[in-house]
């Protein structure tokens, strides 16, 4: 461990012996902040298990109107994001400071695309009159009785899609953030830690969408062949 | 290859497959909604979500580098939502089996 030449660097804080117990410290904390998230989203995924369990049939239908090919797409495109955030990570580990901010750009990018798509999205929930609460809410293929429950999914539909969405507006912030310091040449192979917990946090977003996308596109998408 | 001390730097071409495989996850996922599976069509679609949840935690997270303080926080975060989870659905899965004490 090359204490004395890392000790030598601004970065390191006063409580810390070495910058690497610094960047464990942070590391660990940002797992930290992540498991709070996991419960956080715990309690919808819990919401939605009990609800699904109960209203299987209206829930596999209103599945069914959603788009799975911008769905399927939307996970592809936040899938490359998190490459180019964990090559963005790559190039803090070996300094090269052009590539950190050209792989933060790209992750920017990527991020920008999959809300324009999920905007067109929820543009089409508005129009077919898919928006829980609303008194022209009506669902094709579910009986009258049940159009409640159909509500219901779409209530989870628009909370669970739209707290993901939330995290990655503040995800792309802290990207254009990363992306300004990135180019005033901050990070380097002493200390690239803000890249790499925001990876974390990058990362920890796509892993919410890799279960959204399945469980909210996908129930039983055979009934509607 | 550069080593600078004792982080681990992973190649190119290791996240190059991972992405690979998260995308062929991606395709494969969809692609199986439209099979008539009966009750196991969750169980398919859980189960490739919890793969590509692995690859992404252990590549692109660095868990399978991380040390021993981070990983058991890890664990005890899925065990916690394990709990979350199970201990709901005792009640609300067993509703209709067992009947409601005092009615």
């Amino acid at each position: 461990m090359a204490d004395h030449a890392h000790s030598e660097t601004l970065a390191l804080r006063v409580q810390f012996d070495t910058a690497a117990q610094q960047k464990d410290a942070s590391t660990l904390g940002m797992w930290i902040f992540l498991i709070t998230e996991i419960m956080f989203f715990g309690g919808m995924f819990t919401c939605y298990t009990i609800y699904r369990n109960w209203y299987p049939h209206v829930f596999a239908v209103a599945s069914t109107s959603l788009n799975a090919t911008l769905g399927a797409a939307n996970t592809c495109i936040l899938l490359l994001s998190s490459f180019t955030m964990v090559m963005a990570v790559r190039a803090g580990q070996l300094g090269q400071q052009k590539a950190i901010v050209w792989f933060l750009i790209l992750t920017l990018l990527f991020g920008g695309a999959f809300l324009g798509v999920k905007a067109v999205e929820w543009n089409e929930k508005f129009e077919e009159h898919h928006i829980p609460g609303q008194s022209a809410f009506h669902l094709d293929g579910v009986a009258p009785t049940e159009q409640g429950s159909a509500q219901l999914f779409f209530s989870l539909y628009f909370a669970m899609t739209g707290l993901h969405a939330l995290h990655m507006v503040i995800g792309v912030g802290i990207l254009l953030w990363l992306i300004m310091e990135a180019r005033k040449a901050r990070f380097t192979a002493d200390y690239f830690t803000p890249v790499d917990v925001a990876g974390l946090y990058w990362h920890f977003v796509d892993v919410i969408w890799i279960f959204l996308f399945p469980l909210l596109y996908l129930i039983d998408r055979h009934l509607g062949k | 290859m550069s080593d600078n001390g004792q982080t681990h730097i992973d190649s190119v071409k290791t996240y190059v497959l991972v992405l690979a495989a998260l995308l062929a996850c991606t395709v494969v996922t969809t692609a199986v909604a439209y099979v008539d599976l009966g009750p196991f069509s969750v169980v398919a679609a859980l189960a490739i979500a919890c793969f590509k949840m692995l690859l992404v935690a252990l590549f692109f997270m660095h868990v399978r580098h991380s040390n021993k303080l981070t990983r058991l926080v890890v664990a005890g975060g899925l065990l916690w939502l394990g709990i979350l989870l199970v201990l709901t659905m005792t009640d609300f899965a067993t509703r209709g089996i067992l009947g409601v004490p005092g009615k």
